[in-house]
């Protein structure tokens, strides 16, 4: 018996096989401790398979017949992704059991997602690229409209599934035409068909459907129209959660693809990349300011972010990917953190979302005021926070690759959207103060806003280990 | 590439043939017959009875949930055939594939069981 080789795969199995044990152990154990066990066990499975990615030795593995790759990129993505994973988790047990939620299906859901995206980031075909997204698709469908008795939350898992089918279908048809124009499905073979010259249109037609499914992922302008309305419906933990995790992986995905087997079309997809980076940055800008419910203002918030990382993308090259790694990388952190922010807005016990319930923060809660002060100046991009570095190298490979006009609407965009930033950030310290938020918050939301406004204050202080990382990681994914 | 392609013209010629004869059956049913519609022709048809109401009501939620569940066991024997009918050449390994997808799906049962997603009442 010849075994096809897994052990570049191992965390991947690992998780996949604990997930389903989870799945089990909550099935048979009792319902009333059901919950808290399989989120401590997940909690530890997504930490193991933490350690087991870092235990990678390095260097570049193929497993399953060239399906799945491992490579200093698909490594460094991962740790981003579980980071992401375990957090939510964390931040997540204390407000299910609070609004009702507390079963176990959650962390098990959330477990398959994080597989699933973790699939993506090591595809090395455009069936494993479907596989994975599909499996991480499904499961963040059902979480969405986890609140099955909210009549939002179930519009907002229906919304998302029924655009996410037709984005799947978009990306089906293009790898659909790829394959007939191309021959192939693997990403090397399509690189050579690519570079050998004489493009053919259905190949160039093909790339078009397929960048538009991975920018509804990523929720990019024009293909946002469900992020404001999921974003706003779906339980606040799972908000967090889409606007971290899956973002990541898509936009890792949309790096290997682009920069791997389309490499030699960079002409063709540049400007179409340019075209929605531009779009999601000016509306992300925009639509934001007369916004009056925080998640809804944090959806376009991280439509514009997106729209900051598709420049990096489409300076290509090693400096545009190390960018956009740095620019994800503190993406997470900020993020994660103004969201454990909105996790601690309970007034007498139930969940406030509007921007106005900020108002005084900073008298009736001082500590939590001077966390939310450092994420928005961070997700404003205003120096020496991390925000301000991310924007910076992805300015700078815009700029390096002669980008220059790009470079000037992002920066006039970040200008304008620094506006809604700065209101809240007024809001907490210049008006008068409503009534105060419920204390104590809870143990996982506040080591999380701690943890998160520390490594968002300092990043300058590690960023040369991390840029370093991040550009090690972007030559992997150019070898190939 | 022009010989990839043509490995699929068999598939084209037979999607036309299909389009082709699906559309001159309705057409010609048009053509050809007589029309004379009374409102017992064009209600629902039921079995041996007059209808009671319009067909588009409400369903008990269950109905989908067995149909999903026939579907997940339908497409496992469409697996199982082509699987059967090569076990000879693939060996120890395909036998291992098939079992650990049987195992996958044997975990989905066992949840949807204890979850009582079996019983009706």
């Amino acid at each position: 018996m010849t075994l096809p080789a897994m052990l570049p795969a191992l965390p991947e199995i690992f998780l996949a096989v604990f997930g389903m044990a989870l799945m089990m152990l909550g099935v048979f154990s009792p319902e009333k401790r059901a919950f808290k066990t399989v989120c401590t066990f997940s909690i530890a499975a997504l930490l193991a398979t933490l350690v087991l990615v870092l235990a990678n030795p390095g260097g570049r593995g193929v497993a399953f017949n060239g399906l799945f790759i491992v490579d200093g990129f698909a490594l460094y993505m991962k740790v981003l992704v579980l980071i992401g994973s375990v957090v939510t988790l964390l931040m997540s047990e204390r407000f299910l059991r609070h609004e009702g939620m507390d079963r176990f299906e959650y962390p098990v859901l959330i477990v398959f997602a994080t597989l699933g995206m973790m699939m993506m980031l090591s595809a090395n075909d455009l069936i494993a690229l479907y596989l994975g997204l599909e499996l991480q698709s499904l499961s963040l469908y059902v979480v969405a409209a986890f609140q099955r008795d909210s009549l939002r939350s179930t519009e907002a898992g229906l919304k998302y599934f029924v655009l996410g089918a037709l984005s799947s279908g978009l990306l089906l048809y293009g790898c659909s035409m790829i394959y007939g124009y191309a021959g192939t499905t693997e990403f090397a073979s399509i690189a050579r068909v690519v570079s050998a010259g004489a493009l053919p249109a259905g190949l160039v037609i093909g790339l078009v459907f397929l960048i538009t499914g991975l920018a509804f992922k990523v929720s990019a302008v024009p293909f946002h129209m469900w992020t404001p309305d999921v974003y706003e419906g779906a339980p606040t933990p799972v908000t967090a959660f889409f606007s971290v995790a899956p973002k990541i992986a898509a936009i890792g995905l949309f790096l290997r693809v682009m920069v791997g087997p389309f490499d030699g079309m960079i002409a063709e997809w540049r400007q179409v990349i340019v075209f929605i980076s531009v779009l999601s940055m000016v509306l992300g800008a925009f639509a934001a300011i007369n916004q009056t419910n925080i998640k809804r203002l944090m959806a376009y918030s991280s439509i514009g972010h997106v729209g900051y990382a598709l420049m990096g993308l489409a300076a290509g090259g090693r400096s545009g990917v190390t960018a956009v790694l740095v620019y994800m990388t503190i993406y997470l952190f900020m993020n994660i953190g103004t969201f454990a922010c909105i996790l601690s807005m309970r007034r007498q016990g139930s969940m406030v979302e509007g921007i106005d319930d900020f108002a005084g923060l900073g008298k009736t809660n001082p500590k939590m005021a001077m966390a939310m002060l450092i994420f928005m100046f961070s997700l404003a991009g205003i120096p020496p926070l991390g925000g301000f570095f991310g924007k910076l190298y992805v300015f700078m490979a815009a700029i390096q690759a002669g980008l220059v006009t790009l470079a000037i609407i992002g920066v006039v965009a970040s200008v304008v959207g620094a506006f809604y930033y700065l209101r809240i950030v007024k809001l907490m310290y210049f008006d008068d103060a409503a009534e105060p938020f419920d204390t104590p918050i809870g143990k996982g939301v506040g080591a999380v806003l701690a943890v998160t406004a520390v490594i968002t204050l300092l990043f300058f202080v590690g960023l040369s280990p991390v840029v370093e990382v991040a550009d090690a990681a972007a030559a992997s994914l150019l070898q190939n | 590439m022009d010989e990839l392609l043509r490995e699929y013209l068999p598939i084209l010629i037979f999607l036309v043939i299909a389009t082709g004869i699906a559309v001159l059956m309705v057409v010609a049913s048009y053509l050809v017959a007589k029309q004379r519609p009374d409102s017992e022709k064009l209600s629902a048809y039921e079995c041996g009875f007059e209808a009671f109401d319009d067909a588009r009501s409400r369903f008990d939620v269950r109905f989908y949930l067995v149909a999903i569940l026939f579907i997940i066991f339908d497409l496992e024997v469409a697996f199982l055939f082509p699987w059967a009918v090569a076990f000879g050449d693939i060996g120890v390994f395909g036998f291992c594939s098939m079992v650990i997808f049987l195992a996958v799906l044997t975990v989905g049962f066992i949840y949807e069981w204890r979850k009582g997603a079996l019983e009706w009442e």
